[in-house]
Parts: structure tokens; C-alpha cells; sequence
């Protein structure tokens, strides 16, 4: 009696707090299937860092743990911004070009003595006119999204490169650079610390407002109202036009700050800076579960997505053997499979 | 009656698509002989008898161009787009270079068809994959094409090992650069293949199943077409396309620059299409518009060299002729354009006054 009954006892006492949380998850993946991808990002970001660390090492550690959010604090920014725009199911090609010309545009700007802070709202606002334009083709002349971003991708990447094709050095004494400078907030031993700088602290502000204003505003919810069906949503009286003007201002405006905060922490730009980042932002946004078509979504996710992708990178340079030539084909691929994945479960909801 | 005549060839000039890329075409070789007055002259090379001049400049330049504008009329006709064929034409020509240096460096005919059929044919897989994710998994086709943007470099990288590969074939190099009765023979092959294509898709019921599908999938599926196949045989065929132009590219040149080659070419070949009179929205195509859009986009850079702007400015240049032509294809501003035409139309237009004249006739 004992002997059967003890076994029965003790099994959920020692899994219960791994066993529930796998029952919520499950509870809240069979009531809402488009959560699906967004667990499946956090669980390959796990997966990664327990690979990481059992096959290279050092992963799971201060140091490494900062850098990935000091290094892709841009590409968080972007993806943030980037989830807006598909939420509302368009997309938006021109991030790239934009952080190639805002930094490059901005360098110039600052090499020749304006004041620094002018010059930091100045990138911005190329971001937002860009953004603007775009928006404005697309609501009011009905042009497709990827059209309309693709030309400001080819607008932005000759603009930046009428004004220089060498790469631009920011001034050693430059106050912008004081937003890459590194922070130690806890001295752990050798060069093992926890290390913040101000641009990580502006992706991090970046998110929590993305996620107050998507989740808790009017506007947060009709931008998701737009993605699930644009007519429905402007029959109800949203504010359709408005809010999808907005969506790529917002994301113009976030590839300015991504600009600012990537131009600091390295220190030079150059027409060529970020070609195939519309892709990363773009595989973050979707590896963190935002549908391509619009209306499901998290910016949550997307901060996992751009994590992941940051991982990748840090793992392929550990690895060695991977030719660098081959992470866009990775990231391309990833990002084609968590395409398929939402189509199969977007498919099975319709059925 | 002459007059009427003449007058009304003229309109109907006018309200071809392309009438005013030709024009443009004009006003670009215009501004060129202001600057130079012996812009347009030809000579002949004394020694092959070859034509020499800016305009067969032109003209062999435009030959890629022609085939990603023809490839990508097709693929926009079925509502689509394919951003990959700038890519593909890297992949295109690392393949062909690579094989060609691995041959070891040999002049035989044998090598250089080898060389091009294995290039096409990895084009051809590459617009597969474009198709069958499209087609058949039902993917966006400018997502599907994207990440074919993308990874296609990655693969061109992978192919030479990111290296600029050079390779010595001449009968390669005569593609690019021979001349047949004294015109490109690259500008010929085009032509030809374009002729080809045209007759394909005008002279079968082809061209009309590909606009069905553009109009609208289901509609054209219960009309008895099969849009998955057809959808599959566009972006295979756009693939091809972009790899010959791919194998024209490096061959001017014999050395493939995996970052350079092919890039920024779909905004050519999006804006060539534009430029024809065809719609982003699909559902029409026109193969002269698209050969008229590519010789203007050839005489565009050629201009922009010659006046001197640096040529990675460019794009800057495309990208706003690009938009100003999407919005005069957009229906807000055909309607500023059309209140100003509104009221003659009114004047001849019947219908307004027969239910009138049909009421009085009631009564009485």
C-alpha cells in the first residue's frame, strides 16, 4: 500500500512548480494558438544559452549576458518599432537606410561643430520625416506598404550616400559618445561585470513605453484593431488613417533613436551601415510571434526575437567553424521557419 | 479627315503607358547633347567594323536590365513581387565564375556552356523555392522574396568564399562584349530572348491566365486555371532571367563582386515596370513597356555618369522617380486629374438626359 501510494505522493510535490507552469503554458497555448510562436521563441532562446553554455562555455555569465544587450540595443529599438508597423499587417523595408542616414547625416552634422544635443534630435527627426513619408504614400495614395518602404530604403541609401561614401569618424571628445560610454553597476571579479550604458537604458525605456502604449491606450488597441480587419476597424470608428500614419511614424522615429544609439556606441557611419537589418528587425519581430499579417502579436516577443538573434551571432562567433558569410543565410532561414510555423497555426484556427 | 486622323494616332500615342518613358528617354539623350553635341555621334572601329558610340554604350547596358524588367513584369502581372533577382544574379555569376576558375581557366566553348548552364540552372532552384513557397505554401510573396534577397547574397558569399572571383574564357567574355553585324551581341541575345518571351506569353493564352490570377486567384482558379503551377513557372522564369542577367554583368567585366554585382538591381527592375505603365497593384502587364522602362533606366545612369554625380547617389535619384510615379497611378490623385476633365465628359455623356426624355414620353 505504502509502497504504491508514496511514489504517487511525492511525484507532484518535486514537479509541481516545473509541472505548472507547463500547464499554464499549455492552458494558454490551447486557448490561443498564436501564442505558440512567442513560447517557441523563448524556449529556443533557453535552449540556445543552455547550448551556449555546455558547448562553448562562458555564456551564462555577467559580462556576456551585458554585452548581448549592448550589442543589439539597436536591433531591440528596431524591432520594437518594427512590431507596430507589421501589427498593423504592413511591413516596413526602409530601417536600415534610415540608420545610414540619420548616423551618417549626424556624424557629418557633429564633426562640423553644431551642438551635440541638436544634432541627437535632428537624427531622430530623419527617422520621423522618413517614417512620415511613408506613411502619408501609404494611406492616402494607396501605395503598397513594401513598395512605398522599399523606395525610402533606395531614397535614404542614396541620400546617405550623396553626402558621404567614406566612413565618418565621430570627434574622440564627442559628448554623443557618452551614450555607448559602459557603466559598471555590479564589479564582478577580472572583466566579469554587469555593464550598462545609456543606450541599453534608452532600448529598455523604448520597450516598456511600446508596451504601455500598445497595451493600455486607445491607440495601442487600434493598431492591433487595424491588423485584425482594417475595414471593420475604421467602420467601428477607430481612427484608422491617423493611426496607421502613426505606426511608421513611430517606426521612422525608432530607427532614428536605433541610429543614435548605434552611431555611439561605435563611433562611425557609413552609407553601407545596416544593409540586411530590415531583415533582423524583421526575423525579430516574427521569431517573437508577431503574425505577418497583422492583428496577434507581443513587443515582449519581439525582445526575445532580437535577443535570439543577437545569441545566434554570439554563438556562431564562438563556434569558429561557421563562415560569417553564412548568418544571413541562418537568419534568413530561421526566419522562414517561424513563417511556416505561423502559417500552420494560423491555418489550423481558420479550420 | 488627314488631320482627324493624325490626330487621333497621336492621342492614341499618347494614351500608351509608355509613351512618356520615351519621351523621357528622349529628354535624357536631349540634356546629354547640350552638354556634348557629339553625344549621339556613332563611328565605325576601322579594324572589325563594330559600331562605337554612347548610344550602343547604352544599349549594352540596358541588356540586364531588360531581362530582370521582362522577368519581373511577369511575376508583378500575378499580383506578386520578386525582390530576390538582384541576389540571383550574384549567385548567377559566383557560380559561372567559380566554375569557370575551377576548370582551369580554359578558352573551350564547352567549359564557358557549362558554365552558363549550371548558373541557370541554380537560378532556376533558387525561383523554385521563390515559387513553391509562394504558390504552394501560400507565404507573401515580398517576404518569401526578402529572405531570398537576403540569404541569396549569403549564398553568393558562400560560393566564392567571399572572395571577388575572376576567371578568363573568351568565349564567355564575347557575350558581354562581342559585336554581331556591328551591333552587342549581349544586346542582341537580349532582345531575342525577350521577342521569345513576349511571343510565349502574347501569342498563347499564357499572358491572359498570368493577368487572371493577378485580377483575382479565386476567380481565376474557378475559371479552370491553375494558379499554383502557373505561379511557380513565373518566379522560376523571373529566376532564369535575372541569372542570364546575371551571366551578362560579370561576363563585361569576367570577375564577380559579390557585394557589388546585381545590387540594388530590383529597384531597376521595379522601377523599368513602373516606367512601362504596368500597375504594382497586378493584374496587367506589358513586355514593350517593360523594354521601354529598361533602355530609360540604362540612359539614366549613363546620363548621371556622364553629367558627373557620383553614381552610388543613384538610387536616390530612382527611388523618387519611383515614387511620384506610384502616386500618379494612385486614385486620389487621378481624381485631382480628373475634376479638371470632368466637365466636358459631362457635356457629351447621354445617360443624364435620356431618363428625362423617357419621362416626358410617358405621359404623353
Amino acid at each position: 500500500m505504502t509502497t504504491v501510494q508514496t511514489p504517487r505522493v511525492d511525484a507532484p510535490v518535486e514537479a509541481s512548480a516545473f509541472s505548472k507552469i507547463v500547464d499554464r503554458v499549455k492552458r494558454v497555448v490551447s486557448s490561443n494558438p498564436s501564442v505558440l510562436p512567442t513560447v517557441a521563441a523563448i524556449v529556443i532562446f533557453v535552449g540556445m544559452v543552455i547550448y551556449g553554455e555546455v558547448a562553448y562555455g562562458r555564456i551564462v555569465q555577467y559580462n556576456t549576458l551585458s554585452n548581448l544587450f549592448i550589442n543589439n540595443a539597436h536591433l531591440i529599438i528596431l524591432a520594437v518599432g518594427m512590431t507596430f508597423v507589421i501589427l498593423t499587417g504592413g511591413i516596413d523595408l526602409s530601417v536600415g537606410s534610415v540608420i545610414a542616414l540619420s548616423s551618417v547625416a549626424g556624424v557629418m552634422l557633429a564633426n562640423a561643430g553644431w551642438n551635440p544635443w541638436l544634432v541627437i534630435v535632428l537624427m531622430v527627426l530623419i527617422g520621423t520625416v522618413i517614417g512620415l513619408a511613408s506613411g502619408i504614400l501609404i494611406q492616402y495614395f494607396n501605395v503598397q506598404p513594401f513598395i512605398a518602404t522599399l523606395a525610402m530604403m533606395f531614397l535614404g541609401r542614396g541620400l546617405a550616400a550623396l553626402l558621404s561614401t567614406r566612413p565618418e569618424r565621430l570627434a574622440d571628445d564627442s559628448p554623443i559618445l557618452w551614450l555607448g560610454e559602459q557603466f559598471k553597476l555590479i564589479d564582478g571579479e577580472k572583466v566579469n561585470d554587469v555593464v550598462i550604458t545609456p543606450g541599453v537604458i534608452i532600448a529598455l525605456l523604448v520597450v516598456l513605453i511600446a508596451f504601455f502604449v500598445l497595451h493600455r491606450t486607445r491607440t495601442g488597441r487600434t493598431v492591433y484593431a487595424i491588423g485584425g480587419s482594417e475595414s471593420s476597424s475604421a467602420l467601428m470608428g477607430l481612427a484608422v488613417p491617423r493611426t496607421k500614419i502613426l505606426v511608421y511614424v513611430i517606426s521612422g522615429t525608432l530607427s532614428g533613436i536605433a541610429a543614435v544609439v548605434y552611431t555611439s556606441r561605435l563611433g562611425i557611419a557609413q552609407n553601407i551601415t545596416g544593409i540586411g537589418w530590415e531583415l533582423d528587425a524583421i526575423a525579430a519581430t516574427v521569431i517573437g510571434g508577431t503574425l505577418l499579417t497583422g492583428g496577434y502579436g507581443y513587443v515582449l516577443g519581439s525582445v526575445v526575437g532580437a535577443l535570439v538573434l543577437g545569441l545566434m551571432n554570439v554563438l556562431i562567433t564562438r563556434d569558429g567553424g561557421i563562415p560569417p558569410e553564412m548568418t544571413t543565410i541562418i537568419t534568413g532561414g530561421i526566419l522562414l521557419v517561424f513563417v511556416l510555423l505561423q502559417r500552420a497555426v494560423t491555418s489550423k484556427r481558420h479550420t | 479627315m488627314s488631320t482627324a486622323a493624325r490626330s487621333n494616332w497621336l492621342r492614341e500615342l499618347i494614351r500608351k503607358p509608355y509613351f512618356w518613358g520615351v519621351v523621357a528617354i528622349f529628354a535624357l539623350l536631349a540634356l546629354n547633347v547640350l552638354k556634348d553635341p557629339n553625344y549621339l555621334a556613332l563611328s565605325v572601329n576601322p579594324v572589325n567594323g563594330n559600331l562605337v558610340g554612347n548610344v550602343v554604350d547604352i544599349l549594352r547596358a540596358s541588356a540586364p536590365i531588360l531581362m530582370i524588367a521582362v522577368g519581373m513584369s511577369l511575376v508583378i502581372a500575378t499580383g506578386g513581387i520578386d525582390l530576390s533577382v538582384g541576389s540571383v544574379m550574384a549567385v548567377s555569376g559566383a557560380v559561372a565564375m567559380v566554375f569557370m576558375k575551377d576548370a582551369g581557366q580554359s578558352g573551350s566553348v564547352g567549359v564557358a556552356l557549362g558554365a552558363i548552364g549550371l548558373a541557370l540552372l541554380v537560378s532556376a532552384v533558387l525561383g523554385a523555392i521563390n515559387g513553391v513557397l509562394v504558390a504552394y505554401i501560400g507565404l507573401q510573396p515580398f517576404i518569401s522574396t526578402l529572405i531570398m534577397m537576403l540569404a541569396g547574397r549569403g549564398i553568393a558569399k558562400v560560393i566564392t568564399e567571399g572572395q571577388n572571383t575572376s576567371a578568363t574564357n573568351d568565349p564567355f567574355r564575347w557575350i558581354a562584349n562581342g559585336f554581331v553585324i556591328g551591333l552587342p551581341v549581349v544586346f542582341l541575345l537580349a532582345i531575342i530572348i525577350v521577342i521569345i518571351v513576349g511571343l510565349v506569353v502574347r501569342r498563347s493564352a499564357l499572358g491572359l491566365m498570368i493577368e487572371a490570377i493577378g485580377i483575382n486567384p479565386k476567380a481565376s482558379r474557378m475559371a479552370g486555371i491553375k494558379p499554383s503551377g502557373l505561379l511557380l513557372t513565373v518566379y522560376i522564369l523571373s529566376a532564369v532571367l535575372a541569372g542570364i542577367a546575371g551571366i551578362m554583368s560579370v561576363g563585361t567585366v569576367m570577375t564577380v563582386d559579390v557585394s557589388r554585382t546585381g545590387y540594388q538591381m530590383e529597384l531597376d527592375a521595379i522601377l523599368a515596370v513602373v516606367i512601362g505603365g504596368t500597375s504594382l497593384a497586378g493584374g496587367k502587364f506589358s513586355i514593350g513597356g517593360a523594354v521601354v522602362g529598361a533602355l530609360l533606366i540604362a540612359t539614366l545612369d549613363k546620363t548621371i555618369v556622364f553629367l558627373g554625380i557620383s553614381s552610388s547617389a543613384t538610387p536616390a535619384f530612382k527611388a523618387i522617380v519611383i515614387v511620384v510615379l506610384c502616386l500618379l497611378q494612385s486614385d486620389r490623385v487621378r481624381s485631382w486629374f480628373g475634376q479638371r476633365r470632368k466637365p466636358p465628359q459631362l457635356k457629351s455623356d447621354p445617360t443624364p438626359v435620356a431618363p428625362k426624355q423617357q419621362k416626358q414620353e410617358v405621359p404623353a
